[in-house]
């Protein structure tokens, strides 16, 4: 008998096109707080989802032993039944409901006649509310408690299950300093009631401040699991990245002219919590023929700054300076700041960046509509030539340029999204995590086409989770971390560690 | 890895077929996308045989469309306004309550007829502003700005009227809904001028098929095969043929035909061709992508429901002068058979598609349902009930239609 409450042995899960995760062992002590660590994309998530019944058991190789006992779960019922509860990053609580009802959601108490019985439900939901140090009162809505206290509405609602193993992913991503040690706080001291936790977290002074042991996860696959007495910073951070960089990015001679873009001060609230400060007085600039990166962990503010920029397409308060070639310009809204040689590229092409239901000629002339007309009226067979050429050029993998964009693959749409704004001309590309969730393959397209576009001259700004991709492509990077640019490295000097610390770099308090 | 050699760099072609084969897929999908159309055809077919004969008779054939003429001006703006995403119940009330005030216009205070006329549009283009206002710009849904305004116009229409009728309006103003263009040339049996219109109508249409046909070949653009192209081409001349002549025997054009065919034109060209109409697509698809596009879409609604207005006063004129008569009565679920006439003619529910000719379809497709079941006696009550199911059963259909072949 070992003292492990969970053994996943020899994990192996595949997607159409990408092994997501390949041979993967995680051992949990019964007991500890165990942290896995690893860059956005490297199997995290698709880990725990396996490990949570969100693939069932069929659809990936190995075993998951919990208990001593190797279940095979078919969906998130089934593993929440053995006890293994997860909490997502973005919380699953419905805002109008109260804390109770959220908390026995789909679990509800009842009594006479089948019927829910309220007075139990609450007082129930106190009880809870008290081991997780809550002191608000359960008919609460959730709406009306800040994020961090959602978060440990979320923890009491896992204890309401009998959670055995609780799993974080990015608990603290969303939240402030306070809050987060509270949140941390409260998982230590639930392991003293002998609750085992897994914890994702990207936040290396978290993970060294309560984690009995560290699981470093890269490419799909496990590098090693450190024990406390040998964790440190720069360990974790070499295990991180340590990657072949080599091949993966073509070849960039830069050819940089003169400055292009620069923003002064900019500065920009949150929508409804006016008071947050999201971006914070960032300064930055690009040249001609530049591929500048923005480094940041999840919740830095790299696309609330480039949204902001582009047209006060986020925040409120927003303030600050922008200036092309030395004159200020406006960006009030998108049209302005298309009409001012701004483009933006989402993170988010299926919300934010394509009309799904449309064909490819109509998404790629979308931004540049006026070019295209003659006599006061789109000309239409202008617009399927253009979007040919560039279904030629960007080599879109598709018969014909009406076909619907929904129907694409990511890459596909991504060269859609690419398409529109090249088209529109612009002299500065923001481009928010250009390659995500694309294939290696089609990866590597993208990185020819931002390369060809420098070599243009147009100044380009990658926002990028995936350090290596920055490190691999761009000229100079700065780092982001909460808001602020807390440094700026030209690519010489712009060593993963080197990057990696800045990005974690927090405020002075 | 060695991801670097091994990526896809030849562009993928169309996968090869037969000529054949190519133009067998051609029909089929032709016939998949003009569904609507096939089943206007089904129906009236079905009442022609119903009915004896009726259905088809000139007089009857010109008085669906003067019956119907109001349903098919209001379709074509709720149209874009489901496509854009919204939806918008008032127009029957703002119809009345435009019918109302034209009354005032042109009979109580005696303005010139095409002041009366000019006057009333721009009301409801004001009324349009005012709902424009609450749904783009304070960001109420367009459902309770326009239940809001369904009671307020048939309210303020029945303040107009003050309980009464306004009646015997002035002959100029009652040909758009009554009158017709005719014996221009002298009195015929069959009139020359309607013949000589529809000539004109069949040629423009066919060298505009041509044109579009051989524009779209010169850019490469995959084409139907010329068999299927031409028997299309014969089809519709031959239709528009006996439609002329049903025209030419019985009064000739209805003023109300000439009004609905420049509407048609024109708006099918605003909606395909203008940047307008490509930002009302853009919006119904994916509002934050065209946002995000530089797409004004606070405008874009704006001036959408201050066209719907329009298009409602105008079919408030059209209603009154037909009856003769501004009554409180007057509108009552126009708003419900130019939604049905919308979704009918395959506008999606949730935004984004939508075609102004698929509306006109679906507005003659209730007519036809309107006008046959009268002839054939059947009471009003399930009249009712069967429009109810045709509504149900044109939805289910494209829902199922897209499910098919969206593999979701």
């Amino acid at each position: 008998m070992t003292t492990n409450i969970l053994e996943m042995r020899s994990i192996t899960k595949t997607f159409p096109g990408v092994k997501a995760l390949s041979d993967v062992t995680l051992e949990v002590a019964r007991g500890e707080i165990h942290a896995i660590c690893g860059e956005n994309g490297a199997g995290k998530s698709t880990l725990m989802k396996v490990l949570s019944g969100v693939y069932p058991h069929g659809t990936y190789d190995g075993d998951i032993v919990f208990e001593n006992e190797t279940v095979q779960f078919r969906d998130i019922r089934d593993s929440e039944a053995k006890g293994i509860v997860i909490i997502h990053q973005e919380l699953a609580l419905s805002p109008y409901l109260s804390i109770a009802e959220n908390i026995f959601l789909n679990n509800e108490v009842k009594g006479f006649a089948g019927l829910i019985d309220w007075n139990k439900t609450n007082s129930e939901a106190g009880k809870l509310l008290a081991r997780v140090g809550l002191s608000e009162k359960p008919t609460t809505k959730i709406m009306d408690i800040g994020v961090g206290k959602q978060q440990l509405v979320e923890i009491a609602k896992a204890l309401s299950k009998r959670v055995k193993l609780l799993i974080l992913d990015e608990p603290t991503a969303a939240l402030n300093d306070e809050d987060s040690d509270h949140l941390l706080d409260l998982i230590i001291h639930l392991k003293g009631q002998g609750i085992t936790s897994i914890i994702i977290s990207h936040k290396l002074n978290e993970i060294k401040k309560i984690s009995d042991s560290v699981t470093i996860i890269r490419d799909g696959k496990t590098i090693e699991t450190i024990a406390k007495a040998d964790v440190s910073e720069d360990r974790i951070i070499k295990d991180m990245v340590g990657r072949d960089l080599e091949h993966r990015y073509p070849d960039h001679t830069p050819h940089i002219g003169e400055e292009i873009l620069r923003v002064e001060d900019w500065t920009a609230h949150h929508p409804q919590d006016i008071n947050r400060v999201v971006v914070d007085k960032v300064n930055l600039n690009v040249r001609a023929g530049e591929i500048v990166g923005i480094a940041g962990l999840m919740g830095a503010g790299r696309t609330e700054f480039a949204m902001s920029l582009f047209g006060r397409s986020y925040g409120t308060k927003i303030t600050g300076k922008v200036f092309k070639n030395g004159k200020e310009i406006q960006t009030r809204n998108v049209a302005e700041a298309i009409a001012n040689g701004l483009a933006y590229a989402t993170e988010d092409r299926k919300e934010y960046g394509l009309n799904l239901i449309e064909d490819i000629k109509r998404n790629v002339s979308l931004a540049s509509l006026e070019k295209l007309k003659r006599g006061g009226l789109v000309d239409d067979n202008e617009e399927f030539k253009v979007a040919n050429e560039y279904r030629k050029s960007m080599n879109i993998k598709s018969p014909t340029v009406l076909a619907k964009t929904g129907k694409l693959s990511g890459g596909n749409q991504q060269k859609v999204v690419l398409s529109k704004w090249i088209y529109s001309d612009p002299d500065v590309l923001i481009l928010d995590e250009p390659t995500r969730g694309i294939d290696v393959g089609a990866k590597y397209e993208i990185y020819t086409i931002i390369n060809r576009l420098a070599a243009e001259g147009k100044g380009i700004i990658v926002i990028s989770s995936e350090l290596p991709e920055l490190l691999g492509i761009c000229d100079r990077v700065y780092a982001l971390s909460e808001g602020r640019i807390t440094g700026e490295l030209p690519i010489a000097e712009a060593t993963p560690e080197a990057v990696l610390k800045l990005m974690t770099m927090e405020k002075q308090r | 890895m060695t991801d670097t050699d091994t990526r896809a760099t030849e562009p993928l072609g169309p996968p090869p077929t037969s000529r054949f084969g190519s133009a067998i897929s051609h029909v089929v999908t032709d016939l998949g996308k003009n569904g609507i159309f096939i089943a206007l055809i089904v129906v009236v077919v079905l009442f022609t045989i119903l009915t004896d004969g009726i259905l088809l008779r000139p007089q009857n054939i010109s008085n669906l469309i003067v019956q119907n003429g109001y349903i098919l001006i209001l379709a074509i703006g709720m149209v874009l306004v489901i496509v854009a995403g919204h939806i918008d119940l008032s127009v029957g009330s703002v119809a009345a309550f435009v019918g109302a005030v034209s009354g005032v216009f042109a009979v109580q205070w005696g303005l010139p007829w095409w002041l009366a006329i000019i006057l009333s549009l721009l009301v409801g283009a004001l009324v349009g502003a005012w709902q424009g206002f609450w749904i783009a710009y304070v960001g109420i849904p367009a459902f309770i700005v326009t239940l809001a305004g369904m009671l307020i116009f048939r309210g303020l229409a029945l303040a107009v009227l003050g309980n009464a009728n306004i009646g015997s309006f002035p002959a100029e103003y009652r040909s758009l809904g009554n009158g017709y263009l005719t014996n221009l040339f002298g009195e015929f049996e069959i009139d020359p001028f309607t013949i000589g219109i529809g000539i004109i109508a069949a040629i423009l249409i066919v060298v505009q098929q041509v044109r579009t046909r051989s524009g779209r070949q010169k850019y490469g653009q995959d084409v139907e095969p010329v068999g299927w192209f031409a028997i299309k081409l014969v089809l519709i001349v031959v239709a528009l043929g006996f439609f002329t002549y049903a025209l030419a025997v019985f009064k000739g054009i209805p003023i109300t035909l000439i009004i609905l065919g420049v509407l048609v034109i024109v708006y099918s060209i605003v909606s395909n061709r203008s940047v307008f109409g490509r930002h009302i697509f853009a919006i119904g698809g994916n509002r934050h992508a065209a946002e995000l596009s530089g797409v004004k879409t606070r405008q874009v609604d704006f001036w959408l429901f201050v066209n719907m207005g329009f298009l409602a006063a105008l079919a408030g004129l059209v209603f009154t002068a037909r009856l003769n008569l501004a009554g409180p009565k007057a509108g009552d679920g126009f708003e419900l058979e130019a939604i049905s006439a919308a979704f009918i003619g395959g506008a999606a529910v949730a935004g984004g598609v939508g075609t102004i000719g698929g509306a006109i379809i679906g507005g003659l497709i209730i007519g036809v349902l309107n006008n046959g079941m009268s002839i054939l006696g059947i009471g009003i009550e399930w009249q009712q009930a069967v429009k109810g199911l045709v509504l149900l059963f044109a939805v289910a259909f494209d829902v199922f239609n897209k499910r098919r072949s969206g593999g979701r």
